[in-house]
């Protein structure tokens, strides 16, 4: 009976998705803090999809490494830091802010603040200086005030 | 025979569209009216002969042709109709033979229906839209031609992506392609008018309608995009900020801003540079997601074509048209004078600020999207720029866009008067607030923005009401209504859209505010209960299919002790594929739909059972499909159909 589960969970593997009651943490705490985490954690070996939502096989050792570290009393950030040491600052699907990233994260007001500007100062109303008649508008302007 | 003919049609459209470049344009330049008149004929012409193209390759896919080596690559015999058909595009070279035969039918269609425009405009955009036509055309029959044979044809094929078998997903390429090869028509239009050195209303006028179709067609695809991931991928997302998605949402944002700023010139004469560099970046957005989807350089969930051959034929194209079309407004941006000025406060004003926040968020996604290559090539880091960015940076955008929405839109023109506009609102907004403080308390979720969704939700919606039930006038209700009635669509596709909207916001804070999840070994016929309904595995089958077998759950889902709906969740296998695929079963209802996954089976013959409730989920794409029709009334107003043909006297 074991061999014919264990041919169908082969045959069936890469159906299995995401998060297994298996891999659950009993603490509900710890376990909503492990599901947000892998949400922001992506599959080394996916095509852009977080550890949370993906089936490879790999998603979920990383899944049942993170739940090993928080159930060893690990902060988030130190449970984070323990798998982007192993795997690279590429599982974080949030770059982090150092370096040239800062442009990435401060593009976006930075370039708000740029239109909004010029857009004011496209829009602001000019102030024309009142330019004085000349001597043939003058001219005109009084005989039409005297007629 | 028929394969090398539709090839060499092909061939000979590349000739055609090569004369269409050239003569109209030469002929406007020299005002030769012989010469200009050659683009009309030869647009209808490229449209037959790449129709017979693609009706020859359709034809070919009907009867399993696999001769052909993009069918057998592509199709099976034992596959339906309707994906024998949709497999045409479901691969590269097809889905750009696609793409072109959109672009000479937009084209077609101008030269049928721009009798009105006078004819040196018109000979130039025909001539613009062939010279990119040309571009394509090159690059099917040089990098992608769909009309290779093999020597000896297999007996059958090897079927197409179980994925793709699927009818969202048959039509969302088509709506896509429409949407992107739209806006080439606007970019044409700008570029004409650029060489011409002039535009006004009566431009406005033309160019609204292509952006409209352009970015309604965009709205359509995005959406059956969106839902297809919704019940396809298994766990009920809907949007997932994938490189390829983002390629379609950075043009729509474009699209709308230019939608929004044509407004502007055709009822203001102002804004005209910037609408013109609108309509030339909306249109280098479409290629550059052409780009990104078939370079396949950006990894993506869609990585259907991995190729940087392809990928750099077609940076060439965006290249080209877009640093060609920069250079000429570089040039000649400085002679588009402004008309209307008008103060900060006014509808103007209000549509300038929706056309920096479209354009920046736009721009943020462009960023975001293009950041890990950018990384890789320029520091050597390799990143990955996934959900929590966008929605840490994006998200502020709408939510701005969301708040300045029905107080821009209810402005007057020229000089408004934001008091009495904000005195109007009040009480909408004082209810929105409500709504935000009761979502607060009663939420599941933790996040504040199912609060705040909700809220510029509600405050939009009935902002767009307000608005429109204000153009009524005074008097007696039947009199109000009456003139209601006569408003110009325009108008009653303004609410709608933003109606539309409003609902979207309400979709995506209601699946943040109160989304549930329960994950759990099922044992057969074991009631459990998960949220107000109890749930009940009552078997697992092997069922049939036509070209896949499938283990085939059934679910009694029951609601406050009574039967309220039977769930089918199925996994299927398609042998020739070699594939498996996740069908999730989902029971649709307009305050939320019930989503049940079958997982594996377990040891204790039980099996892995996944539901969701995903509150007010339809609301996501029912509110798009609104803001699609909105976009649709407004382009049968009669200003649009009976003023294009005329040239307003300036």
């Amino acid at each position: 009976m074991r061999t014919i589960i264990l041919l169908i969970t082969l045959f069936w593997g890469s159906l299995a998705i995401a998060v297994e009651p298996e891999e659950m943490l009993d603490d509900p705490v710890l376990e909503a803090r492990a599901r947000a985490l892998s949400t922001v954690l992506r599959c080394p070996v996916c095509q852009n999809e977080s550890i949370d939502e993906s089936n490879a096989t790999l998603a979920k050792d990383l899944r049942v490494i993170l739940r090993e570290r928080i159930a060893a009393g690990d902060t988030d950030d130190e449970a984070v830091d323990y798998l982007v040491f192993r795997f690279g600052e590429f599982i974080l699907m949030s770059p982090n802010r150092q370096g040239v990233n800062v442009v990435l994260w401060w593009s976006g007001p930075f370039l708000l603040l740029i239109a909004l500007v010029i857009g004011w100062r496209a829009i602001r109303p000019k102030q024309v200086p009142a330019q004085p008649l000349t001597q043939d508008e003058q001219d005109r302007l009084d005989e039409l005030l005297n007629s | 025979m028929l394969i090398e003919l539709a090839h060499f049609s092909l061939i000979l459209a590349l000739v055609v569209a090569i004369v269409q470049v050239v003569l109209p344009a030469w002929g406007a330049q020299k005002s030769h009216i012989g010469l200009m008149s050659v683009a009309g004929p030869a647009a209808l012409a490229q449209l037959a002969l790449v129709g017979f193209s693609f009706g020859v390759l359709t034809w070919a896919f009907v009867v399993s042709d696999f001769s052909l080596a993009l069918v057998y690559k592509n199709s099976h015999t034992a596959k339906p109709l309707i994906y024998k058909i949709s497999g045409v595009w479901g691969n590269h070279e097809g889905s750009m033979l696609l793409w072109l035969l959109i672009l000479v039918l937009f084209g077609a269609i101008a030269a049928v229906r721009g009798g009105g425009l006078p004819p040196r405009l018109l000979a130039r955009v025909l001539s613009v839209q062939a010279a990119i036509s040309v571009a394509f055309y090159l690059f099917i029959l040089l990098t992608s031609n769909p009309f290779d044979r093999s020597a000896v044809p297999p007996l059958n094929g090897l079927d197409l992506n179980p994925l793709l078998q699927d009818p969202g997903l048959a039509f969302h390429p088509p709506f896509l392609y429409l949407g992107y090869v739209g806006l080439s028509m606007s970019y044409s239009f700008a570029v004409a008018a650029l060489i011409e050195g002039r535009i006004d209303a009566a431009w406005a006028r033309w160019v609204r309608p292509w952006t409209l179709a352009a970015w309604v067609f965009l709205t359509v695809g995005i959406a059956l995009g969106s839902w297809w991931a919704y019940y396809e991928l298994g766990w009920g997302g809907f949007w997932f900020w994938d490189p390829v998605e983002n390629a379609s949402f950075m043009p729509w944002l474009i699209a709308a801003a230019l939608l929004h700023s044509a407004i502007v010139v055709e009822k203001r004469e102002s804004l005209k540079s910037w609408t013109i560099l609108l309509a030339i970046l909306a249109f280098g957005f479409s290629l550059l997601g052409t780009f990104i989807v078939r370079s396949g350089v950006l990894t993506s969930v869609h990585a259907f074509a991995n190729d940087p051959e392809r990928g750099i034929f077609i940076l060439l194209i965006l290249a080209f048209f877009l640093g060609g079309a920069l250079t000429l407004y570089a040039a000649r941006a400085g002679t588009m004078q402004a008309k209307g000025a008008f103060s900060m406060v006014s509808r103007e004003g209000g549509l300038v600020l929706n056309n920096i926040l479209l354009a920046v968020s736009a721009f943020v996604v462009f960023v975001g999207t293009i950041w890990p290559l950018f990384a890789e090539i320029a520091i050597g880091r390799t990143l990955s720029v996934g959900p929590p960015f966008f929605d840490a940076a994006f998200t502020p955008f709408m939510i701005a866009i969301a708040v300045f929405l029905p107080v821009g839109s209810m402005l007057a023109w020229k000089r408004g008067n934001a008091q009495r506009t904000v005195k109007k609102l009040g009480p909408i907004a004082a209810f929105a607030v409500a709504v935000a403080l009761l979502t607060y308390a009663v939420q599941s979720g933790r996040s504040a923005l199912g609060p705040i969704g909700m809220a510029l939700g509600v405050w939009i919606i009935l902002g767009a009401a307000l608005d429109f039930w204000l153009r009524s006038g005074r008097g007696a209700m039947s009199a109000r209504i009456g003139r209601l009635m006569r408003l110009p669509r325009a108008d009653w596709g303004k609410a709608v859209a933003h109606a539309g909207l409003g609902i979207t916001f309400l979709g995506v804070a209601g699946i943040t505010a109160w989304n549930q999840e329960d994950i759990r070994v099922a044992a057969l016929n074991t009631p459990y209960d998960v949220g107000a309904y109890t749930v009940t595995l009552k078997g697992v089958e092997r069922v049939q299919g036509p070209n896949y077998v499938s283990t085939f759950g059934t679910l009694d889902i029951a609601k406050n002790g009574r039967q309220f709906v039977t769930l089918n969740p199925e996994k299927r296998f398609y042998p020739v594929a070699a594939m498996p695929t996740t069908e999730a079963a989902i029971r649709n209802g307009i305050w939320a739909d019930i989503y049940a996954v079958l997982g594996d089976p377990q040891a204790n013959g039980g099996y892995t059972v996944r539901l969701y409730v995903k509150p007010l989920a339809n609301w996501i794409w029912g509110g798009a499909i609104l803001m699609a029709f909105g976009g649709f009334l407004s382009l049968t107003d009669r200003r649009l159909r009976v003023a294009a043909g005329q040239r307003r006297p300036t």
